[in-house]
């Protein structure tokens, strides 16, 4: 049984990730060239201005692969292995629900399940830290912003664990209903704290010092000695377009796991009575 | 029959319950280890922690999809 969960949560994974791959294709790199244009434009501009004030440029990083090699097998490869990885996860948690909350159905529970792998692993950690374009982003801090990305991906995924299980906890004194509200409260609770605790990546020590305090490391004018702008800051819709594209793709993503599961899971776990079960259960119902 | 929907859908047969037993848990626990590593090197690695040093193929191959899920990138 155990295999053949996890088996479906791969393959619906798999479908997943080939769809948001699709969608990346179409939506997401026009505007990832944008960025790189953009990025491409404030280094020569940025050179340009260390050359007038005798300064030696640094040099640029290797291009390992072309951005035609990274804009289409780079980010399919990328987006369908995270997809099939997240269907893996989805299967975990979907087995250890089976049973352990409550009397839903098969399909219900795999909407759940993928909506709390949206929630968990992507829609919470992005509200601290939302996806960023090429261009956005300073090499010095890359630590940092690593680190602090997955401690808020942990604590959103670890929070929302604690969340089902006090609902659980809950339910027998409170009922459905008010323990579901509870939990859900106590898991906003839980994240507004963290969110609150964690630092914006503007504030962090080397971009306070390097770039001055502001909130994020969105790229803002360039300006020369004088105060004069010589490049502008990062686009605001090209910044928008982006972010908005890369939480559709996870709703795409995690959309198609828990539809795709849901029959699936339907047809292992609740077959029709009427050529399995064996007879004096009730009638069949044509769900 | 069809007055009796709402009762029977919840008189369904039941989903099994509780999966359980050691041969689940090994399942369960390789595959939550080999999903965490897809996730590691598709999102993390050669960027924040490298596990191959210095190298940047994976980062500079899903450089496109690593952005777009939302991690940080360089």
């Amino acid at each position: 049984m155990i295999k053949r969960i996890i088996g479906r949560g791969v393959l619906a994974g798999a479908i997943a990730g080939l769809l948001a791959f699709a969608f990346a294709r179409i939506f997401a790199e026009p505007q990832i060239n944008q960025a790189i244009a953009y990025e491409s434009g404030r280094d020569a501009a940025t050179d340009a201005l260390d050359k007038a004030t005798g300064v030696t440029p640094p040099m640029a990083g290797p291009d390992i692969f072309s951005r035609t090699i990274q804009s289409t097998v780079g980010i399919g490869t990328g987006m369908i292995f995270f997809g099939m990885a997240m269907g893996a996860m989805f299967a975990v948690a979907y087995a250890l629900c089976l049973g352990r909350t409550g009397r839903l159905q098969a399909r219900t529970l795999s909407l759940l399940v993928a909506g709390g792998g949206l929630l968990g692993f992507y829609l919470v950690p992005f509200l601290k830290y939302p996806a960023n374009p090429p261009a956005i982003g300073h090499p010095e801090t890359i630590q940092q912003r690593g680190s602090l990305y997955l401690v808020m991906v942990l604590c959103s995924i670890v929070f929302l664990i604690a969340a089902v299980w006090l609902g659980q906890k809950l339910k027998p004194r409170f009922g459905n209903w008010n323990a579901t509200l509870l939990g859900g409260a106590a898991y906003v609770a839980a994240v507004v704290i963290v969110m609150a605790l964690l630092p914006a990546l503007g504030h962090l020590a080397a971009n306070v010092h390097l770039y001055g305090d502001h909130a994020t490391e969105t790229p803002l004018p360039l300006t020369d000695k004088a105060g004069q702008i010589v490049y502008p800051g990062f686009p605001a819709d090209v910044l928008f377009s982006f972010r908005f594209y890369s939480v559709l793709a996870q709703v795409i993503l995690w959309g198609t796991i828990g539809l795709v599961f849901a029959p699936m899971a339907q047809r292992l776990l609740q077959p029709a009575p009427a050529t399995t079960a064996p007879a004096g259960t009730p009638d069949p119902v044509a769900a | 029959m069809s007055s009796l929907s709402a009762p029977a859908e919840s008189a369904a047969p039941a989903i099994p319950a509780v999966i359980s037993g050691s041969r689940a848990t090994v399942w369960l626990i390789s595959t939550f280890i080999i999903a965490l590593a897809v996730y590691y090197f598709i999102g993390v690695d050669q960027g924040a922690f490298s596990v191959f040093g210095n190298d940047m193929h994976i980062h500079e191959f899903v450089h496109d999809s690593r952005h777009f899920l939302g991690f940080p990138c360089h």
